[in-house]
C-alpha cells in the first residue's frame, strides 16, 4: 500500500516536473519567435524615434493645402489621381506639366494607346476636371522676364 | 525587396541567439545591411552628381545642369544632364554582355561581346555635343508637354569607342537599308517586359558618319551606369534620345524605324509651322534630325553684381549640331546692338565652340548680357521663342544672363 503510494507520488513529481519544463520551453520559445517579427521590442531606447518616423511616412498628409508625399494640391479628385497616376511614373513629372481638359485627355489617349495605361473608366473626368482645374496653363507670353535672379558680388 | 529584408532581419538575430551574443542590437547591426532601395535614394550620391543639378523627376531620373554648371570645356560627369524615358536597368553584367546586329537590311546577323568589339574594331575618340530635343521646353506657350527642361540639358563630353559603320559593315549592310534602330536594356514604366520605353535611330547617312560610335568610355573611364554602361550609341549634334544607353541590339532596317518615341509627335515637330496650341495631325509631324544652332553663357552665373568701370568677362559654349559657329555675339541692350565675342574652332567636328567676351558698361543699372550664336549656313538664334510645336522641342532662343553694375 505504502509502496504503491510512494510511486504515485513519484510519478506526479515527475509529472509536474516534465509540465514546468515545457511550459518555460513554450514561453521561451514564444519570446524567440516574437523577438524575430519584432526586434525592436527589447531596443526601449530607439521607441519614441521609430513613433516619429511613422508620422513623417503617412501617406496621406496634407500641408498648407498640398499632399505631402506627392505635392499634389488637395482637391476634389485628389485620391483619384494618386491612385491612377502615381503608380509608374512620380507626381513631378504630372506637376511639370499644365493643360486644358482637352490636352490633359489628349495625354491619358496617348499613354492609353503607347504606354500601357489601363481604361480609367468614370474615373477619366474627375482626374482630367482635377487636373485641369488645379494645373491649367499659364500665359507665359513669346519670352518671359528673368526671375528668381540670385544675386551676388563678383568677386575676380 | 521588403521580404528580403525581412528574412535577413530573421536571420541574422536568430543567429545572435544561437551563439548567445547580445541580441539586443541584433536589429541595429542590421541597419547597415538595409538595401538601398528601402532608403530615400540621394540621386546626387548615386550618380555622382553635382548638388546644384536640378532633379525635374525621379522616376524615372531625370536630372538637368545650369548654365553655370557648364562651364568646363569637356563636361564632367558631375554636370551632365541625365533623361530617361523608363527604369534604369537591372543587374548589368558586363562580361556577359552582347551586342546583336540584325533587321531586314542585314547581310548576316552577328553578335559581339564587349571584348570581342574592343578588340575587332579601331577605337576613336570623339567629344560630342549631345542636346535634349526637349531642352528649353520650359518656355513654351501654351506650355508643352513633358519635362520641363530649362537650359540645362545638353553635355559635350569625351566620348571613346568603335565606329557603328565599322560595326554595321562587318555584318553587311543590304543595299535596301534606310534607318538603323536601338534597342536597350532599360525596363518600362509599367514594367511589361513587352514594352520598350524608347527605341530610336538615325538615317543610314548619319549611322555611317565617323564621329557616330558605339562607345564604351567617356572622358576617359567606363561610361556611368546612368549614362549607359557598358555601351552608348553617340551620334552629336542630333536630339540626345539617338544616343541609346544601355544598347543591347541595333536593327539595320528597311524602312524608318518603327520603334516606341519614333512615332506621333515624340521627338518630331510639325513638318509645317503651326499657331501656338494648334492640333497637329500626326502624318503632318516630321523627325528631327540636326538639332539648330544654340548658345549659353556658362561664367558667370546670371545675377552678378559687378562695380562701375570693371570690365566683365563673359564666357560659355556655341554648337550648331551638324553644322558649325562662324559668329557669336553678345548684346547688353536687348538686341539694339551686337558686339563680337572670341571664338574658337571646335576641337573636332559635332563638339562644341567655347566664346569669350570683355564688356565694359556704360552706366550703372540692371543689364542683361544675351548671347547669340550664327552657324555656317547664316542662321542664327532668334531672341522670342521659336516656332511653337506640341512637344516643346528646339527652343534655342538666346540664352541671357542677369547683371547689376553699382
Ligand atoms: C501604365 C503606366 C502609366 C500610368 C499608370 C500613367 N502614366 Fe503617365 N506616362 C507614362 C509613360 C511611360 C510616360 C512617358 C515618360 C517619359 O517619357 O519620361 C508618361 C508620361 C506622362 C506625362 C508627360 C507627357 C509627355 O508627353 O511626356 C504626363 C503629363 C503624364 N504621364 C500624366 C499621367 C496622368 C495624369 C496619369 C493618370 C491618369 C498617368 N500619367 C498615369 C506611363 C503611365
Amino acid at each position: 500500500m505504502s509502496e504503491e503510494l510512494d510511486f504515485h507520488n513519484q510519478v506526479k513529481k515527475i509529472y509536474r516536473f516534465l509540465l514546468l519544463l515545457f511550459s518555460l520551453f513554450v514561453i521561451t520559445g514564444g519570446l524567440i519567435v516574437y523577438y524575430m517579427v519584432n526586434p525592436n521590442f527589447l531596443n526601449l531606447k530607439k521607441a519614441p524615434e521609430v513613433a516619429v518616423a511613422v508620422e513623417e511616412l503617412d501617406p496621406d498628409r496634407i500641408e498648407n493645402g498640398i499632399h505631402v508625399s506627392t505635392g499634389f494640391v488637395d482637391a476634389e479628385g485628389l485620391m483619384t489621381v494618386i491612385r491612377n497616376c502615381t503608380g509608374c511614373h512620380s507626381s513631378k513629372l504630372i506637376l511639370q506639366n499644365r493643360m486644358n481638359v482637352e490636352r490633359w485627355n489628349t495625354t491619358i489617349k496617348w499613354m492609353q494607346e503607347t504606354q500601357n495605361l489601363p481604361d480609367l473608366g468614370k474615373n477619366q473626368e474627375i482626374i482630367v476636371n482635377y487636373l485641369a482645374t488645379n494645373y491649367p496653363p499659364i500665359d507665359k507670353g513669346r519670352r518671359d522676364i528673368l526671375t528668381n535672379i540670385d544675386w551676388y558680388e563678383l568677386k575676380d | 525587396m521588403k521580404r528580403r529584408s525581412f528574412v535577413k532581419k530573421v536571420t541574422l538575430s536568430s543567429f545572435a541567439t544561437l551563439i548567445g551574443a547580445e541580441i539586443v542590437f541584433g536589429s541595429n547591426i542590421m541597419e547597415g545591411y538595409i538595401p538601398l532601395a528601402l532608403q530615400d535614394p540621394d540621386p546626387f550620391k548615386m550618380f555622382n552628381k553635382n548638388k546644384e543639378m536640378i532633379v525635374l523627376n525621379d522616376k524615372p531620373w531625370n536630372i538637368e545642369a545650369q548654365a553655370h554648371l557648364l562651364d568646363d570645356k569637356i563636361t564632367p560627369n558631375s554636370c551632365m544632364f541625365i533623361r530617361n524615358n523608363g527604369l534604369v536597368p537591372e543587374n548589368i553584367d558586363a562580361k556577359k554582355w552582347v551586342l546583336k546586329i540584325d533587321g531586314e537590311s542585314v547581310v548576316k546577323e552577328k553578335t559581339y561581346t564587349l571584348s570581342e568589339l574592343k578588340s575587332k574594331f579601331k577605337h576613336y575618340t570623339y567629344q560630342l555635343t549631345i542636346e535634349c530635343g526637349g531642352n528649353g521646353r520650359s518656355e513654351f506657350n501654351p506650355p508643352a508637354k513633358g519635362n520641363q527642361w530649362t537650359v540645362g540639358a545638353v553635355h559635350c563630353a569625351s566620348w571613346t569607342g568603335v565606329r557603328l559603320k565599322d560595326v554595321l559593315e562587318d555584318a553587311g549592310i543590304k543595299k535596301d537599308a534606310v534607318y538603323i534602330g536601338y534597342h536597350a536594356a532599360d525596363i518600362h514604366l509599367s514594367r511589361d517586359p513587352k514594352h520598350e520605353p524608347i527605341s530610336r535611330g538615325c538615317p543610314m547617312s548619319k549611322a555611317l558618319q565617323d564621329e557616330t560610335l558605339i562607345a564604351f568610355q567617356m572622358n576617359g573611364e567606363d561610361i556611368p551606369f546612368i549614362h549607359g554602361y557598358p555601351l552608348r550609341l553617340v551620334a552629336g549634334g542630333w536630339p540626345a534620345s539617338v544616343s541609346g544607353k544601355w544598347v543591347n541590339r541595333i536593327s539595320i532596317r528597311n524602312k524608318i524605324h518603327d520603334g516606341p518615341k519614333m512615332t506621333g509627335d515624340a521627338y518630331r515637330v510639325p513638318c509645317k509651322p503651326v499657331a501656338p496650341g494648334e492640333k497637329v495631325k500626326d502624318e503632318d509631324m516630321c523627325i528631327i534630325e540636326s538639332m539648330p544652332v544654340k548658345s549659353l553663357i556658362t561664367y558667370p552665373k546670371s545675377g552678378a553684381i559687378i562695380n562701375k568701370g570693371k570690365a566683365l568677362n563673359i564666357r560659355g559654349h556655341a554648337w550648331a549640331g551638324e553644322l558649325e559657329v562662324a559668329k557669336m555675339e553678345y548684346s547688353i541692350d536687348y538686341g539694339s546692338t551686337w558686339n563680337a565675342c572670341v571664338i574658337e574652332k571646335p576641337t573636332n567636328r559635332l563638339a562644341w565652340q567655347h566664346f569669350t567676351a570683355s564688356i565694359k558698361f556704360p552706366d550703372t543699372g540692371y543689364y542683361e548680357v544675351w548671347a547669340k550664336a550664327t552657324d555656317t549656313n547664316g542662321i542664327a538664334q532668334p531672341m522670342l521663342l521659336p516656332g511653337w510645336n506640341p512637344k516643346g522641342y528646339l527652343n534655342n532662343a538666346c540664352h541671357r544672363i542677369a547683371i547689376k553694375v553699382k
